[in-house]
């Protein structure tokens, strides 16, 4: 069972549910997949140990071979190669790893050698319950969505796994929820959240993922957010309201659960409810 | 032309609150969203869109079933994982590098032009801004992002403005990447959480990657002033400047309800320390951008 928790809007506290839910739970996974900027391991204090490169697959030309044909440069629909009278040049960073390049060229001068743009961590004690991966993409790198792709390979489907998510709708978005049983959408109760809950709310409906909704900071804004899931029927799992302690042991890094224990039940029981509900889809 | 990018690493730090209020107290500036898949600087700045621009991405494989043979050649050599046992197109997926239709022994496979997004010129209460709407899951963000700041320079030649104020997305790739390249400055906002730090220094390190001069905002200072505290040290190491800090208040939601900014919601302390930041953001671009055009000597720092 897999449960990404995602949210249009950066900032409504994505990370807050999945540390304090991963912590609820016994016996569960996380992953986080936000590699641009992965917060998790704040909150766990686990001690990381590097479990592979991500590597993607780019040119490598062999002059003596070839004749400047262009055809290469030609098929690239990512300006990754460009071919100039008498040279050939690599663009690494564009190169998206399709291998289009080999493939068409006459003199076969192209091989591939390959890049890293991020890595997948792990903690390193496995004998605690929560087994937590990390994906990093490195600084300077533009693509997301392979580091993502590498770091979920990662799930064991044997148990509950929590995905936390990039903000956004583009796609590293896709690449960290495309493949979920359920999606929890965290937004809070201002006119931002509240347009970039509906966005969100677009994407897991054209992936057709069952979502419900988290309302953060419930009380700084409005009542609109909570009144558009009433009307749309979408489930309202869990209100936050805004609490200075919570915003507190946020910025410390500690995960407010360990600190007000009440809260883990409540965790809980949304993730039967979660859980109860996947049931239902599979029966369908 | 001077160029600014609002960043943070981190989502909502408060960049967008800060970016409009900007608009409202530039005088001579265009204003760009390049946060195009959750762009909401138009829910205060109330852009009236004077032109539309369809913006088109990656091509997307499209199969042929009358041809397909179901021979999974295609599958077999699509890096992206993108082409099921079935010998369907994932549209998500596919990245439109067309080697698909490159290895179809029958033809079926071609490569299509899909819309994915729009771009828009507009005009609001505080002159042009450039903006767009990124079609869901679109994998070309960073391409549109270009878009809107080209269009962005395009308003500012055909209008005679001086300044381009971007509001820029969280995060460190693609989209992030486009928004910065060639500015003459980045303005970091960041907040006093382990989280914020953390983001803070990657996305410090992108800018100075691509060599572009960062100065910092501390949002919600007083959320942890320890951690304020750190913030400005770690600045003062790397020579940047910590060019304001605002304090946890309720004004920008406020002021967001009612689709203002907070300059124009209230004149209170708030909105004056949100001014005298504004006012050293000018300064820095301004030393920054005579740093570039070769009036000052480069400064190196420590």
């Amino acid at each position: 069972m897999k449960i990404a928790i995602a949210s249009g809007k950066g900032g409504t506290g994505k990370t807050t549910v999945a540390v304090n839910l991963a912590l609820s739970l016994e016996n569960v996974q996380l992953f986080d997949c936000d590699v641009e900027e992965p917060n998790c391991h704040l909150f766990l204090g686990f001690d990381l140990e590097k479990v592979e490169d991500v590597n993607i697959p780019v040119p490598l030309v062999e002059k003596d071979k070839c004749d400047f044909c262009g055809k290469c440069s030609e098929f690239c629909q990512y300006h990754a190669i460009a071919v100039i009278p008498k040279d050939v040049l690599v663009f690494p960073a564009l190169c998206h790893g399709c291998g289009g390049c080999t493939l068409v060229c006459p003199q076969e001068a192209i091989s591939e050698e390959n890049r890293s743009i991020g890595i997948i961590e792990r903690n390193k004690d496995k004998t605690g319950g929560l087994v937590f991966y990390r994906g990093l993409l490195n600084i300077g790198e533009p693509m997301a969505s392979p580091v993502i792709h590498a770091l979920q390979k990662h799930i064991d489907e044997n148990k509950a796994a929590i995905i936390d998510a990039p903000p956004g709708t583009a796609c590293p978005v896709i690449a960290s929820i495309g493949d979920m049983d359920y999606c929890i959408l965290v937004t809070e109760s201002t006119p931002f959240g509240f347009h970039d809950l509906k966005l969100a709310i677009d994407v897991v409906r054209i992936l057709g993922i069952p979502f419900g909704v988290i309302i953060n900071r419930s009380d700084i804004g409005d009542e609109k957010v909570e009144q558009y899931c009433l009307e749309e029927g979408i489930p309202v799992l869990m209100k936050i309201q805004n609490d200075r302690n919570i915003a507190r042991l946020y910025s410390e890094g500690i995960p407010f659960v360990s600190r007000m224990p009440e809260w883990k039940e409540r965790f809980v029981r949304m993730f039967e409810i979660i859980r109860s509900e996947i049931n239902e889809e599979v029966m369908k | 032309m001077k160029q600014l990018t609002v960043i943070s690493g981190k989502g909502g730090t408060g960049k967008t609150t800060i970016t409009a209020a900007f608009a409202s107290l530039a005088e001579n500036a265009v204003i760009a969203d390049c946060d195009v898949d959750a762009a909401d600087m138009h829910l205060i700045l109330k852009p009236e869109i004077l032109e539309t621009m369809e913006f088109t991405g990656l091509k997307v494989a499209e199969i042929d079933e009358s041809l397909c043979i179901k021979c999974g050649i295609c599958r077999d050599a699509c890096r992206f994982g993108s082409i099921s046992c079935e010998i369907t197109i994932d549209p998500y997926g596919c990245e439109g590098c067309g080697v698909c239709e490159y290895v179809c022994p029958e033809g079926a496979i071609r490569m299509v032009e899909r819309k994915a997004g729009e771009a828009y010129n507009s005009t609001t209460r505080f002159g042009p801004m450039a903006h767009a709407r990124l079609g869901m899951g679109e994998e070309a963000s960073g391409k549109l992002v270009s878009v809107v700041r080209e269009n962005a320079k395009k308003l500012a030649e055909r209008y005679g403005k001086d300044l381009i104020i971007i509001d820029g997305p969280p995060g460190t790739g693609c989209s992030v990447i486009a928004s910065i390249t060639g500015v003459d400055m980045v303005l970091v906002v960041t907040e006093p959480s382990l989280s914020g730090i953390h983001d803070l220094e990657r996305v410090v390190d992108v800018a100075g990657y691509f060599k572009i001069p960062a100065a910092v905002c501390i949002n919600k200072y007083d959320i942890n002033e320890e951690n304020s505290q750190r913030i400005e040290s770690y600045c003062r190491d790397n020579g940047i400047e910590v060019v304001g800090k605002l304090p946890y208040d309720d004004t920008p939601t406020k002021a967001m309800i009612e689709e203002k900014t907070v300059i124009e919601y209230s004149d209170g302390e708030f909105a004056s320390m949100v001014r005298s930041l504004w006012e050293n953001v000018k300064d820095g671009l301004l030393q920054h951008a005579q740093k570039r055009d070769g009036e000052l000597p480069v400064v190196q720092r420590q």
